[in-house]
């Protein structure tokens, strides 16, 4: 702040609170009356009088000590211009104490804990729940609050992985993200080809479908499908292509369900964390989201 | 010395030492932020809204979230710990109005842009308790089928230019083009994703 505010700021700050106290002491000295009395201003209206009353006391001792408090106060913060207070305070010191206390605190634990491998965390109690807690907060708002998922967010609690389920990958995944990518087929395949590979994928787990659309949808899926969904169609960790034969489904398992995939296509999206986590944070929540399927 | 009656008589002498005590705050407490670098010098890097962006915030405002979710990190760590680094004031210098707020039922959101996918907050306004089952957040299901005509994008970018905001000429001519046809819930994204994306000054590593 230039000098010139700082001297504008200071200036009307304390004209405003040395001009009440003058106010305040100027019409006490005027009132006509030191002490209670009976006596009235003189005029009525619908039969209601004023006394003409000193301010009682309590009442103007409470003025003077807020004069008196805002003066001190601003002694001690700053308040007025450049003037930073006796005390020294600022919301963003404040906020550095509170920050260098907490890394004093925790920092031992987070390095105790990333000293361990995910496997060795796995009987760490107090570990895994620092894990859960961080998985509440960061995580829990796509994938549920106990890792189950939601309709397109994966469920973390079975051993069904798109990309791969060791600790390595499971980190990789919350550090750098993942995007699907499952291109539509509506235009390739027509609305004919949809419902024939529809059918072809629903046989692959057991489901009921027609089999002669299955036939012919087969056809298809070997042709447009398997660099992604592999032959059998059981996937590539590799690409984030899930397995069509066990019966787990990201984006519903109905017919129509299912052929909307193909038609329209998909792409999944798990942000990046490692800009918004340390890596001692990852580490825990990989620890935790490792030990929802490795009970 | 004046005498209490004095003033309690004279509306006009009331009136004027009224004003005189209340602009007081004002010209202590406003007036110099107008003047004050960190107030009026935007952050290094600070990129304006795009045309969807745009028209998302207000839609944004249209809808009242601003009236749940706050868009003002405090210098706390609880705060910053869950939502990032604290919000300054250099960072809001291009918003009119800007979106603070004051009461968080909801979250904050200043720094919601990349915490999670364009699917997840398609999802959510659509029915917030599809993803979060606890939510009492209300559904928007309507800015799935209201499509933008884009029609006062560019007036609206030519006023924000007015007020200071480095629009171009060019960004108004070519904002009609980006926004049309484009669903509200398209712009509503878009603008969520931009929150604290603006600039990329702070580590919001915690």
């Amino acid at each position: 702040m230039s000098a010139f505010w700082s001297a504008w700021i200071t200036v009307i700050t304390l004209a405003v609170i040395l001009g009440c106290a003058w106010l305040l002491w100027s019409t006490r000295r005027s009132e006509p009356h030191k002490e209670t009395t009976e006596e009235t201003l003189g005029h009525a209206f619908d039969g209601i009088e004023e006394y003409d009353n000193p301010l009682p006391s309590w009442w103007l001792h409470m003025f003077v000590a807020t004069i008196i408090f805002g003066l001190l106060y601003l002694a001690a913060y700053p308040g007025l211009g450049n003037y930073k207070g006796f005390l020294g305070w600022t919301s963003t010191g404040q906020w550095e104490e509170e920050m260098a206390h907490a890394e004093e605190v925790y920092k031992p634990v987070f390095a105790k804990y990333a000293a361990m491998s995910v496997e060795d965390l796995q009987s760490q109690s107090e570990g895994l729940k620092m894990g859960q807690r961080m998985f509440a907060n960061n995580c829990s708002l796509c994938h549920g609050a106990t890792g189950s998922g939601a309709h397109g967010f994966p469920n973390l609690t079975d051993s069904d992985w798109l990309y791969g389920g060791t600790p390595d990958v499971i980190k990789h995944t919350i550090a750098a993200g993942r995007t699907g990518a499952m291109p539509p087929w509506g235009a390739v395949l027509g609305e004919e080809g949809v419902r024939d590979v529809t059918s072809y994928v629903m046989s692959l787990s057991g489901k009921e479908a027609d089999a002669d659309a299955a036939a012919r949808g087969e056809q298809q899926f070997q042709a447009l499908c398997t660099a992604c969904h592999a032959q059998d169609g059981t996937g590539v960790q590799a690409l984030g292509a899930p397995n069509l034969t066990d019966n787990v489904w990201l984006y519903g398992s109905t017919f129509d369900k299912i052929s909307h995939t193909i038609r329209t296509g998909r792409s999944g999206v798990m942000p990046a964390h490692k800009d918004l986590l340390s890596d001692e944070k990852i580490h825990l929540i990989t620890a935790y989201v490792y030990s929802l399927s490795n009970k | 010395m004046i005498k209490h009656e004095t003033i309690e008589k004279n509306i006009g002498i009331m009136i004027l030492l009224i004003i005189l005590v209340i602009s007081g705050g004002g010209l202590a407490e406003i007036v110099p932020l107008f003047f004050s670098n960190s107030t009026t010098k935007p952050i290094e890097g600070l990129r304006t809204y795009t045309a969807l962006e745009l028209e998302g915030r207000d839609i944004y405002i249209r809808e009242g979230c601003n009236v749940c979710h706050s868009q003002q990190i405090r210098p706390f760590r609880a705060e910053t710990e869950r939502y990032g680094h604290y919000s300054t004031a250099n960072e809001g210098v291009w918003e009119h109005p800007f979106l603070w707020g004051s009461k968080r039922t909801g979250p904050d959101l200043a720094r919601v842009g990349g915490r999670y996918s364009d699917d997840w907050h398609r999802a959510h306004l659509y029915d917030p308790r599809d993803v979060v089952p606890e939510s009492k957040m209300p559904s928007y299901p309507w800015l799935f089928e209201n499509k933008l005509s884009g029609q006062d994008t560019a007036t609206k970018m030519q006023v924000l230019a007015k007020m200071g905001v480095p629009y171009t000429e060019a960004d108004a001519a070519a904002a009609r083009e980006q926004v049309e046809g484009k669903t509200e819930v398209d712009a509503l994204v878009a603008y969520l994703q931009s929150l604290g994306k603006l600039h990329s000054v702070y580590n919001n590593k915690r």
